[in-house]
C-alpha cells in the first residue's frame, strides 16, 4: 500500500478523533459524554500497542503467560473495585491531580516525596511512550511496504508523534486546574478503546474463521509442531510462581500506571460509574485474549520465522492479500498508541509542572506575579512538557533503536512502577507509615530495579557476552543481577519484581517503625487511612496552630485563581463555616481549604509551600494531633445529634400547633353554636315569661285579650319545642348517628306529600303551587326525610312570596344518572352576597347583630345533611333573579 | 303623659310589653327596628326607649347611637332589652350610654319599676 494513502488515511483520523474531542468538550454535561461506559471503556487505556501487539508475541514466544498481564486486574478485580473507590473519594475531597499529589498528600504534601514519585513515573513511562511510537513506525513500514527512512523529515512518525502532542496540549491544558475533567480527552479514549477492540476482534474472527476452520483446526495443525508443550502449559513449578508475581505486578499497574490513576481517578465523574466499570472493564480484556493465542499460532503456522511475531496480526492478512483488513488492524493500533501517548503525556505533564518544577524552581517567580500571567506559565509549562515527553520519546526510539520487543520493555516500566506500590498501597491501610520510610523504601527498591533489570538490559544490548551477568561484578557470584543471592529460578523480570519488593517493603516497614515522621504527616496519614470517619469533617478534619491573616492568605490564591474565583470561594467558605467575612485572623480550616483550593492549579505540594509562605506556623505534638481531631470528630457527632434533635422537635411542635389550632377553632365552633343555640331558646322563653307575668298579674284583663296572650304562650311553646327537635336532629344528622332508612318510593308520591302538607300555609296566604306533571320515577331514600326537605323548601318559599300573587313551582329534570328536584317562587329572593352561608347552621349575615335567623336558621342547614347523606346534593342557582330558585339533585 | 317606644322585631313581646306600660298610663310607641324607630323618635320624642339589639336593617348599638349624637333626644333614656347576655356585650351597651342593660328573659314588674324610677327621678 502506498505511503501517502496511508497518511491520507492517518490525518484523516486524526482529524476525526479532533473532531469528536470538540465535540464531547462542549457537551461534557450531555447522557452521551457523562456516563458510566465512556468511564468503563476509558479505563481500557491499559491496553496499549503493548496489548494490541505484544501479546501475539509473546504467546508465539513463551506460550500462555501473555495473559497474566490481563488475568491480574480480572483476579483482583473486588479488591479492585473497593481500593479504587476509597482512592477517588479522598482524591475528590482534596483536588487530587495525579499519582504523586495521591502519594505526597497521604505523607503531609511533602514536596520531595511527589517530586520522587514523578520521577520515578517519568523513568517507567518514557520509554514506554517510545515503544508506542516504535511500533507505529514499524507498522507503517510493514504496511507501506518500504524501509525505515533516514531522516525524521520525512519519517511519518516523527509528525504523528507531533500531532499527538499538538492533541494533548489542546484537549489537556485548557484550565490550570489539573484536577478539572477533560471530557473531550476522555470520550475520545473510550471511542478508541471501542475501535482497537472491534478491529482485534475482526483480525481474530478473520484468522480462527477465514483463514483457518475454527479453534479446534488451528490447535490440532499447531500441536502437531515441536516444542508445542511448551507454550501451552506451565512446565514446573517455578512457571507456576513466575504467573504469580506477574499477576501482582499488573495488578499493581492498574493503580499506579500515570495513565490509569489519570482515567480511573483524576477524571471520575461519579462515584457511581464504578458499578459499570466493575465488570465492563475485565470484560474488555477477556474479549481482548479471546483470539490472541490462536492468531499467534496462525502466525506461526502460516508465516516464515523470520518475521517479528509481535506483528503477526498485520502480516496474516497483509500475506493473504488483504490490505485492506490490515490498514484496519494498523488503524486499531494506531488507537491503542494514540490513547495511551496522549493520556500518559497528560498525566506526567501534571506530575512534572505541579510536582517538580513548580514546588522546587516556580514557585517563587508565580509568587510574585499577578494570575493571568500565572495561569499562562503554569499550562505553558505543561505544555512544554508534554511536547518534550513525546518528541523527546521519538528521538530516544530513533537514536537507541531498541531492539527489544514491546513486551519486556512495558514490563521493565511495570516493575519500575510497582515501586511505588508499598508506599501507596500500605500507607492507605496503616497510619504509622511515614515518609522518610516511603521515600527510602522507593529509592532502594529503584535501585534494586536497575541493578537487576536495567542495568544488564543495557549491558545486554551495548556489550555482547557481558560478565556482569555471568559471573556477577568483580566475580562475586551471590551479586550476580539475575541471580541475586543465588536465587536462580526466576526469570529476570519476575526475579527483579522480587527482590526489588522485598527490598522496598523491608526498608519501608522498618523506616516508618524506627522514624516516627512529623505531626502533619501523622494528619495527612489519619485523613487518608480513616478517610470514611473524617471525611465528613472536611477543613475540620486539619489541624494547623499559628498566625495567619486572611488579608495575607487572600493576595496568595488571587496570584492563581483570580479575584473572581477566590471571591466567590472564600464567600461560599464563610458561609459554609458561618464566620465573619471581616475576620482578620485565618484559622485552620481556611488554611487548610486554600490549600485544597490551589491544589489542583500547582499541585498539593506547592500549594503547602505556598500557603505556609504567607503565613506563621507552630509546631503541634503528634499526640495533640490525634487529639484535635478526636475531638472535632466528637463535636460534628454531637452536632450532628443536636441538630436531629432539634428538627424533631421543631417537627412535633408543628404538629402540636396544628392540632391545637384545630381544637381552638373547633372550640370556636362550638362556642359560637352555644351562642346561638342560647339566644333562639331565649327569645321565645322571654316572651312566654312576659306573657304569663302579664297573665298572673292582671286578673281583669278582657277575656279576648287573655286568649291572645295565651295564644301566643302555646305559639312560643310550640317554637320552642321545633328548636329543641331541630337542634337534636342536626347535631345528629351532622355527626353521622343518624341512619337513613332507604327504600324504594316513588319520588311523584313523595312531591305531592309535600305540597298536600303545605296547603293549608299556602292557602292561608294565597299562595299558588304547582308541581309539573310527571312521570313516576322510583328512587332509594328516606321518605320521611325527603318529605321533610320539601316541606322547608316549600314553607319558605310560601313565607317569603307576597300573597295573592305568589307564584311556587316545582319541576322535575330528569340526566343521565340524576334527578334534579327544582323549587321556584317569585318572592323576594336571596341576597347575592347570602348565598353561600345559607345552608350553614343558624346562618346570620356577616353582621351578627342585624339579622335574625328566620324560623328556626336551621331548615336549609338539615336539608342539606339529609341531601347529602342520600349522596345527592342541594343548591341555590345565582343566576335566578325573579325570585329564589333551590335545586335538589339525587342519584339515579 | 311619658312617653315610651319600645324597639323590637318580636311581636309578641312587644305585645307583653305595650299592653304592661300602657296600663302604668304611659303612652306607648312601637318600631320594629332602628330606622323605624328613629323617625318615631324625630315626631314624638320619647322620654324613654326600650330597645332590642338584634333587629333586622339597623341594629341596637347603630340607634342608640344616632339617639346620642342627636341633642335633640338628650334627654331621652335608653335601656336596653336583648338576649345577649354576656358581660362584654353588657358592658358595650351601657358605654355605649344606655341608663340600663335587661336580658331576656326579663321580670315585666322589675322593667316597668325601672322605667318607672328613670322616668320619675
Amino acid at each position: 500500500m502506498a505511503s501517502y494513502v496511508i497518511i491520507l488515511v492517518i490525518v484523516g483520523y486524526l482529524s476525526l478523533l479532533f473532531a469528536i474531542g470538540i465535540w464531547a468538550d462542549r457537551r461534557s454535561k450531555s447522557k452521551w459524554v457523562h456516563n458510566p461506559w465512556v468511564y468503563a471503556l476509558s479505563l481500557a487505556v491499559y491496553c496499549s500497542a503493548w496489548t494490541y501487539y505484544g501479546s501475539v508475541g509473546i504467546a508465539a514466544t513463551s506460550g500462555v503467560s501473555f495473559l497474566t498481564t490481563y488475568l491480574g486486574p480480572i483476579i483482583a478485580l473486588p479488591l479492585w473495585i473497593l481500593v479504587l473507590k476509597r482512592i477517588v473519594v479522598i482524591s475528590k475531597q482534596y483536588q487530587v491531580a495525579s499519582i504523586a499529589d495521591f502519594i505526597s498528600l497521604r505523607y503531609g504534601n511533602k514536596r520531595s516525596i511527589g517530586a520522587l514519585v514523578t520521577i520515578i513515573c517519568v523513568i517507567a513511562v518514557f520509554p514506554y511512550i517510545a515503544l508506542q511510537l516504535k511500533a507505529v513506525s514499524e507498522t507503517f513500514d510493514i504496511l507501506s511496504g518500504s524501509s525505515k527512512s533516514v531522516s525524521i523529515f520525512t519519517d511519518s512518525t516523527f509528525y504523528i508523534a507531533v500531532l499527538l502532542a499538538v492533541f494533548v496540549a489542546l484537549f489537556g491544558t485548557q484550565t490550570t486546574d489539573a484536577s478539572r475533567r477533560r471530557s473531550g480527552l476522555v470520550f475520545t479514549v473510550a471511542v478508541e478503546s471501542v475501535l482497537k477492540l472491534v478491529f482485534f476482534l475482526i483480525i481474530g474472527v478473520y484468522v480462527t474463521f477465514y483463514l483457518f476452520d475454527g479453534t479446534t483446526d488451528i490447535y490440532s495443525q499447531i500441536s502437531a509442531l515441536d516444542g508445542f508443550e511448551k507454550l501451552a502449559t506451565f512446565s514446573n513449578i517455578e512457571a507456576s510462581i513466575n504467573w504469580y508475581f506477574m499477576i501482582a505486578l499488573s495488578f499493581f499497574a492498574i493503580f499506579l500506571l500515570p495513565r490509569q490513576f489519570q482515567v480511573s481517578v483524576v477524571e471520575n465523574t461519579s462515584i457511581s460509574h464504578l458499578k459499570k466499570a466493575s465488570w465492563v472493564f475485565p470484560l474488555y480484556l477477556l474479549l481482548f485474549n479471546v483470539f490472541v493465542i490462536f492468531i499467534a499460532w496462525a502466525g506461526k503456522l502460516l508465516l516464515s520465522g523470520e518475521l517479528n511475531p509481535d506483528y503477526y496480526t498485520l502480516y496474516l492478512p497483509l500475506a493473504h492479500g488483504h490490505k485492506f483488513l490490515g490498514l484496519m488492524v494498523f488503524l486499531g493500533g494506531l488507537s491503542s498508541v494514540i490513547s495511551m501517548v496522549v493520556v500518559s503525556a497528560l498525566a506526567l505533564s501534571t506530575m512534572i509542572s505541579n510536582n517538580l518544577i513548580i514546588p522546587y524552581g516556580f514557585i517563587k517567580a508565580l509568587n510574585d506575579s499577578d494570575p493571568k500571567r500565572n495561569a499562562q506559565r503554569i499550562k505553558n509549562v505543561r505544555r512544554v512538557s508534554i511536547f518534550i515527553l513525546i518528541i523527546g520519546a521519538y528521538f530516544f526510539y530513533v537514536n537507541f533503536n531498541i531492539e527489544l520487543s514491546l513486551f519486556s520493555i512495558g514490563l521493565i516500566a511495570f516493575v519500575i512502577i510497582a515501586q511505588l506500590a508499598p508506599a501507596f498501597f500500605i500507607g492507605l491501610f496503616w497510619n504509622r507509615g511515614s515518609a522518610i520510610a516511603a521515600k527510602t523504601g522507593i529509592i532502594v527498591g529503584s535501585l534494586v530495579t536497575f541493578y537487576t533489570l536495567v542495568l544488564p538490559f543495557i549491558t545486554e544490548v551495548f556489550v555482547d557476552g557481558s560478565s556482569l551477568i555471568k559471573n556477577g561484578p568483580a566475580g562475586i557470584a551471590l551479586l550476580k543481577p539475575y541471580e541475586l543471592f543465588g536465587v536462580d529460578f526466576m526469570p529476570p523480570v519476575t526475579h527483579a519484581f522480587f527482590w526489588s519488593m522485598v527490598f522496598n517493603v523491608m526498608f519501608y516497614l522498618v523506616f516508618s517503625v524506627l522514624q516516627k515522621g512529623d505531626y502533619r504527616e501523622r494528619n495527612y496519614a489519619e485523613l487518608v487511612v480513616n478517610a470514611s470517619s473524617y471525611g465528613e469533617l472536611q477543613e475540620n478534619a486539619f489541624v494547623w496552630r499559628g498566625e495567619a491573616y486572611v488579608s495575607e492568605i487572600r493576595k496568595a490564591l488571587i496570584r492563581f485563581l483570580g479575584e473572581k474565583r477566590t471571591t466567590r470561594a472564600l464567600n461560599l467558605f464563610y458561609r459554609k463555616y458561618d464566620i465573619d467575612p471581616q475576620e482578620e485572623k485565618a484559622d485552620a480550616r481556611l488554611v487548610n481549604f486554600s490549600e485544597k483550593l490551589l491544589t489542583g492549579s500547582i499541585g498539593a505540594a506547592s500549594a503547602k509551600l505556598m500557603i505556609s509562605s504567607v503565613v506563621k506556623e507552630q509546631p503541634v505534638s503528634l499526640p495533640e494531633v490525634l487529639k484535635i481531631l478526636e475531638e472535632n470528630k466528637e463535636t460534628i457527632t454531637i452536632n450532628k445529634q443536636l441538630q436531629q434533635q432539634s428538627h424533631d422537635l421543631k417537627r412535633l411542635s408543628d404538629r402540636l400547633k396544628n392540632a391545637n389550632q384545630a381544637l381552638v377553632e373547633k372550640d370556636r365552633q362550638k362556642d359560637e353554636f352555644l351562642d346561638t343555640v342560647a339566644h333562639e331558646l331565649k327569645t321565645p322563653t322571654a316572651s312566654i315569661r312576659a306573657a304569663s307575668e302579664i297573665l298572673f298579674d292582671d286578673d281583669d284583663m278582657p277575656v279576648e285579650l287573655k286568649k291572645k296572650f295565651l295564644d301566643n304562650i302555646v305559639n312560643d311553646s310550640d317554637r320552642l319545642a321545633a328548636l329543641i327537635t331541630n337542634i337534636l336532629d342536626l347535631e345528629k344528622l351532622s355527626n353521622g348517628r343518624e341512619v337513613m332508612d332507604k327504600k324504594q318510593h316513588s319520588l311523584r308520591d313523595t312531591l305531592h306529600k309535600a305540597v298536600d302538607g303545605v296547603y293549608q300555609l299556602a292557602l292561608k296566604k294565597q299562595v299558588k303551587v304547582d308541581i309539573d306533571e310527571i312521570e313516576s320515577i322510583n328512587l332509594y331514600y328516606d321518605e320521611d326525610r325527603i318529605l321533610q326537605v320539601f316541606t322547608n323548601l316549600l314553607s319558605n318559599s310560601i313565607k317569603f312570596v307576597s300573597s295573592k300573587d305568589g307564584v311556587i313551582k316545582v319541576k322535575i329534570q330528569l340526566t343521565d344518572t340524576t334527578v334534579l328536584m327544582i323549587f321556584e317562587d317569585n318572592g323576594k329572593g336571596i341576597p347575592q352576597e347570602d348565598m353561600e352561608f345559607i345552608f350553614d347552621k343558624f346562618y346570620q349575615s356577616n353582621n351578627q347583630n342585624v339579622k335574625k335567623p328566620m324560623g328556626s336558621g336551621m331548615g336549609l342547614a338539615i336539608s342539606r345533611h339529609i341531601i347529602e347523606s342520600h349522596h345527592g346534593s342541594i343548591k341555590v342557582d345565582p343566576d335566578f333573579v325573579n325570585g329564589a330558585r333551590f335545586i335538589v339533585e339525587l342519584k339515579k | 303623659m311619658k312617653k315610651i317606644l319600645i324597639v323590637d322585631d318580636e311581636p309578641n313581646i312587644v305585645m307583653s310589653l305595650e299592653y304592661a306600660f300602657k296600663k302604668q298610663g304611659y303612652s306607648v310607641f312601637i318600631a320594629r327596628d332602628g330606622s323605624e324607630a328613629l323617625v318615631i323618635m324625630e315626631r314624638e320624642i320619647p322620654d324613654l326607649v326600650i330597645l332590642d339589639v338584634m333587629m333586622p336593617q339597623v341594629d341596637g348599638y347603630e340607634t342608640i347611637k344616632m339617639i346620642k349624637s342627636n341633642p335633640a333626644f338628650a334627654k331621652a333614656k335608653v335601656i336596653f332589652l336583648s338576649a345577649k347576655s354576656k358581660a362584654a356585650d353588657i358592658e358595650k351597651g351601657l358605654k355605649l350610654g344606655a341608663d340600663q342593660y335587661f336580658t331576656k328573659p326579663f321580670s315585666v314588674k322589675k322593667l316597668v319599676t325601672a322605667v318607672d324610677h328613670l322616668i320619675r327621678a
